[in-house]
């Protein structure tokens, strides 16, 4: 199910020094194609279908036409991702339209502090098997172990 | 030749990937790091975001215990979970390991929740457990909370953290004054002319399992639709290997049952729904042979039922002919016709389960709605096919392949310490060379969560490590790492030199694509060494066969070129492959038995025999180029 991305809507980021979907794609396929300033997927048949790309693109320039080995034409699974939710648009190939809502985070982005609330790590502690905030944020008194 | 800039980095902990257990690493390691003024290094080929087998999302935890009892089902202790996965992968596993991750995988279940994971929670605030270890959840956006937690706390380092994305690691560095010890890596990126030397006090390889070592069962424009993702190459394995380190059950590949074609998930449709599964004639494959079964016992009559031999029963059923396999997911809806009476009710529940189902596919295997969808599928309606795949690596799956690695302290049987030159917890056989979630072998079902969770307690090792040693430095010469740099940019010297010896640069007979040599591995894989092509049975003979025929595949990777960065990338992904379909290879001729039947059998011992119930190890010396099959014992800690 490669990606494919539309001529009409892709800017190509404006230029900049590389496009959303460059950056995101974790099989490295995008490429954008500077003459022209847009984006296109310069590998197909190594798409996961994961749909990052789709999914991260400012223009919603991207889309995905299921993979030719199995797929019959004319389906789509379309996303549009908010910062808390996600809503999917399914268009089957008869036409039928079905519509999902699944939430995705429950903090704002960008807000994680990994460490903080924590006491500051002893390298006495290295010794020891409990990792960052353990064993408090198991719920439980102590770490379980065997004896040998 | 095009001139290549070579970057030398220095940190003391190099985190090489970015996956779930990278991302594990790197909060621990950096958590322990900071007071001791240690400086962390993240390397990834892709963007941290969404790199690794989690990009797409998941839908659910499958590994969490439920230690403080606030769960649905009855929270129960590490024990019965070794119990469970050591049965489930016919009696060999290393339960010092798997206890380990057992005991500390909730801590990182309840970071993913306060970081913003939303969790499935029933009325009374109790996580929703769908199966004995399992949790839903809403994970689209999993993996970027997990990379965001990640890049926060490498963050704090100030100058002392770094993350490298875009960067593809080729080699490990070995030191020169200690051969048994790893102290740095090299390698390219894939966006600039560039190429990375990394030196540290100790490197944590997690660079994902393997897929495509076996050729997948789309070729076309789906070759990428693997189960697995298309990016996960093996490195980790390959890596190792070639640094001297111990693999372990390397020829225990996992074969995912899922919906055909497009892989969508199952676990939930067995598990909360427990939606019913039949061959072709409505009659049922799972329990139909009990005869065949029986002499895989006594694992095979354990419940629930080992994952190789619910597969084997679906490889029966294709012999018989009794395929396609159907998912029935409209019966769920016939079962709920029959138990609700409520009219109201009954809708609610069906919008629910609808809803639920959709989202299961949505949130980790799109392609699987796409796939409904094209066909005019609606599961409440109709069911869908179902099919095996192909062969993968993922030794934090439902699978054991990956390094013999230390075990933590207090856990380990002693008769293992000998295997390592140094007691470090998550340590592979190799000094300073550390590694987790698909990199450890004989330590199945850690799935995300406790590939997370690996990835920390390996972390906190490592900066143990680096600080027990820590008026140590590498030692490498300026001529190895020119060497290795000619290497990693071999296949941009051989296009240069040759590609204008023909009309038309694709077919030259000097050199091969990093596709056509990943099609000659998958041929070899699929046709010799039990993939799906032989209904995943070999014996000895194919099995020569096939090593003779890998050993021309070994000696042409000097003969793969590449025209641009991309195809670096495929090159030396291709490479890393190759080393794992041989380590795959000789040891599935050093197991003369059928333990996995549901994975790979053979057909000249199809059989279990439980006086080779130990572990198959296999190593590499690069000097001498000699392979070296060992066994370890299987020592029980419950």
């Amino acid at each position: 199910m490669p990606s494919f991305v539309i001529n009409e809507k892709c800017d190509g980021c404006k230029g900049q020094d590389k496009t959303a979907c460059m950056y995101i794609c974790p099989n490295d396929l995008m490429i954008l194609d500077k003459e022209r300033m847009k984006a296109y997927n310069q590998e197909p048949s190594y798409c996961w279908e994961c749909y990052c790309c789709v999914k991260i693109c400012p223009q919603q320039a991207m889309d995905v036409r299921g993979y030719a080995d199995f797929m019959p034409l004319g389906a789509a699974s379309t996303p549009l991702r908010g910062t808390e939710d996600i809503m999917w648009t399914i268009t089957f190939r008869d036409g039928r339209i079905k519509r999902f809502k699944y939430a995705t985070r429950t903090t704002p982005e960008g807000s994680i502090k990994a460490l903080e609330g924590f006491p500051e790590a002893k390298a006495a502690d290295l010794a020891n098997q409990l990792l960052l905030g353990e064993p408090d944020i198991m719920g439980v008194k102590e770490l379980p172990t065997k004896k040998k | 030749m095009r001139e290549i800039a070579t970057e030398v980095v220095e940190t003391d902990i190099l985190i090489l990937g970015g996956g779930m257990s990278g991302c594990g690493a790197a909060v621990e390691a950096t958590y322990w790091a900071k007071p001791l003024g240690l400086k962390v290094t993240l390397v990834d080929k892709a963007a941290i975001d969404r790199s690794g087998p989690v990009a797409m999302g998941l839908s659910a935890i499958n590994t969490y215990m439920g230690m403080d009892g606030k769960v649905t089902q009855n929270p129960r202790a590490p024990e019965r979970f070794v119990e469970y996965v050591t049965n489930d992968q016919m009696g060999l596993m290393r339960q010092d390991m798997v206890y380990d991750v057992a005991r500390h995988v909730d801590s990182t279940v309840r970071h993913f929740e306060k970081w913003g994971l939303p969790i499935w929670k029933d009325e009374a605030g109790n996580l929703v457990k769908s199966g004995e270890w399992q949790l839903m959840i809403c994970g689209e956006s999993y993996k970027i909370l997990v990379a965001e937690a990640a890049k926060n706390a490498i963050g704090t380092l100030g100058d002392k953290g770094q993350i490298i994305e875009r960067v593809m690691i080729t080699h490990l560095l070995k030191d020169e004054k200690e051969p048994n010890r790893v102290c740095g890596a090299v390698g390219f990126s894939v966006r600039e002319d560039k190429f990375y030397v990394f030196k540290a006090k100790v490197v944590y390889c997690a660079l994902g399992g393997a897929v495509h070592v076996f050729r997948p069962r789309s070729q076309g424009e789906a070759f990428g639709r693997s189960w697995m993702p298309p990016f996960v190459n093996g490195t980790t394995y390959a890596l190792i290997l070639q640094a001297g380190g111990e693999l372990t059950q390397m020829d225990n590949t996992f074969v995912p049952p899922r919906f055909k074609d497009s892989y969508g998930p199952v676990g939930t449709f067995f598990l909360l729904f427990k939606t019913p599964a039949t061959n072709a004639y409505d009659g049922p494959y799972v329990g139909a042979y009990p005869t065949e079964l029986e002499k895989w016992a006594p694992y095979s009559n354990a419940k629930p039922c080992p994952t190789p031999m619910r597969n084997y029963e679906m490889i029966l059923c294709a012999k018989e002919g009794k395929t396609p396999y159907w998912m029935h997911t409209n019966r769920v809806v016939e079962r709920f016709q029959k138990e609700i009476t409520d009219p109201k009710e009954l809708k609610k529940k069906i919008k629910e389960y609808e809803s639920e189902a959709w989202e299961d596919f949505l949130d980790m295997t799109i392609a699987g709605a796409t796939n409904w969808a094209a066909h005019n599928i609606d599961p409440m309606e109709k069911p869908m096919e179902l099919q095996m795949s192909d062969s993968v690596f993922i030794g934090s799956h439902a699978c054991s392949c990956g390094a013999w690695a230390c075990g933590p302290e207090d856990l380990m049987p002693k008769e293992y310490a000998d295997s390592f030159p140094a007691q470090y917890n998550c340590m592979t056989t190799v000094m300073g060379l550390f590694t987790a979630g698909c990199g450890v072998g004989a330590c199945a079902h850690k799935f995300s969560s406790g590939s997370h969770v690996q990835g920390r307690i390996a972390g906190k090792a490592a900066v143990k490590f680096a600080n027990d040693n820590k008026d140590y430095t590498p030692t490498v010469s300026d001529d190895t790492i020119n060497k290795l740099k000619e290497i990693v940019y071999r296949p941009f010297a051989l296009y240069e030199e040759k590609s204008t010896y023909t009309a038309m640069p694709d077919v030259n007979p000097y050199y091969i694509s990093p596709h056509n040599f990943l099609f000659r591995l998958q041929k070899i894989m699929g046709e010799y060494c039990g993939g799906w092509e032989t209904l995943y049975g070999t014996s000895d003979k194919l099995l020569e066969v096939g090593l003779w025929k890998l050993a021309f595949c070994g000696e042409d990777i000097e003969k793969i070129a590449a025209k641009d960065l991309h195809e670096l990338l495929r090159a030396w992904e291709s490479i890393h492959r190759y080393w794992v379909g041989e380590a795959c290879a000789r040891t599935r001729l050093a197991r003369k038995e059928s333990r996995w039947p549901g994975y790979y059998y053979k057909y000249d011992y199809l059989k279990l025999d439980e006086t080779q119930k130990h572990f198959i190890n296999v190593k590499y010396d690069v000097d001498k180029k000699e392979w070296t099959i060992l066994t370890r014992p299987m020592i029980p800690i419950i």
